[in-house]
């Protein structure tokens, strides 16, 4: 089984890096471009084939790792 | 007092970290990351600067997750002493021993240069020997050290007096001015600020060196 995590900062969190490349893109004359955001995409093959139990661990392993929750969120799409 | 360095891959502040121990007087021993036993009678660990697992995934959370990390997490349990510079700062933070996280610097730059601090805090083992509000002249290199916490967390560190280090003149976006910040017990100190950095006289300025002094005083 595979699943897809999408990290991202939670909003209110200031994000440089895709304020950076707002302004890149604003460079590039996209001036209908009003904000950005940029987060990671983590992908996991799982030796796993309950979709429950899969779900679960991985949402372990986001608590524990794969995103700190302080400043970060994270959706789970199991593919 | 004796220290151990612990190193990972990537770490590349470590040997100035132990040169400015030894100089102070501190026993020192370094430690690899794979290790899964500290040596008997250590008093503090010393987690130093560098890009600990080339900064993957965040700075400082794969190295939280190693082998030896169960031990430092032990040993801080047990009332240890602690410190962690730059990396060493962000590591202690990842593994939820010091509240908040290092963001990337508002302005998206990596910053190297020498910072003015205010002394905070004069009562922990790490700054007792500096007087209330002193400045002190210490070089910062980090593109992480944009210190975000919590309101409650904030509110929690003003109150219990673990602000260590305010900076003057805010490089990095940090909240409230952070620079460095103490546990509730004020053993574990994190800092971006590189003091090790500042203790020879061929480095221009010795304000780390009373910091690492301290230290030794206080055992």
């Amino acid at each position: 089984m595979k699943a897809r995590v999408t990290v991202m900062l939670k909003n209110g969190v200031l994000d440089p890096q895709g304020e950076a490349v707002k302004h890149a893109l604003n460079s590039l004359e996209y001036n209908n471009v009003e904000s950005v955001r940029q987060g990671k995409v983590i992908e996991i093959g799982l030796d796993e084939t309950s979709k429950e139990k899969a779900n679960k661990s991985i949402q372990e392993m986001c608590e524990k790792l794969l995103a700190n929750t302080v400043i970060e969120s994270y959706e789970i799409e199991i593919i | 007092m004796r220290a151990a360095v612990i190193i990972f891959p990537g770490s590349n502040c470590d040997r100035d970290l132990l040169a400015a121990l030894r100089l102070t007087g501190h026993q020192t021993i370094s430690i690899w990351h794979k290790e899964t036993e500290l040596p008997k009678n250590i008093d503090l660990i010393a987690i130093p600067g560098g890009f600990s697992f080339g900064d993957y995934l965040r700075c400082g959370a794969i190295a939280a997750k190693s082998p030896i990390f169960r031990e430092v997490v032990r040993h801080i349990d047990r009332g240890g002493y602690a410190l962690g510079i730059c990396n060493g700062f962000q590591i202690l933070t990842e593994a939820g021993i010091l509240p908040g996280i290092l963001q990337k610097n508002e302005g998206t730059k990596f910053i190297s240069k020498v910072v003015d601090l205010r002394v905070k805090n004069i009562t922990s083992t790490f700054t007792h020997n500096y007087s209330y509000n002193r400045i002190i002249s210490i070089p910062i290199a980090h593109h992480e050290g944009n210190y975000f916490a919590l309101k409650d967390d904030l509110k929690k560190l003003r109150d219990e007096n673990c602000i260590a280090f305010e900076y003057i003149d805010n490089p990095n976006g940090a909240s409230d001015n952070i620079a460095g910040i103490l546990s509730r017990n004020h053993r574990v100190l994190g800092m971006m600020p590189h003091p090790e950095r500042h203790t020879e006289s061929a480095h221009g300025c010795q304000d780390g060196y009373s910091f690492f002094k301290g230290l030794l005083q206080t055992i």
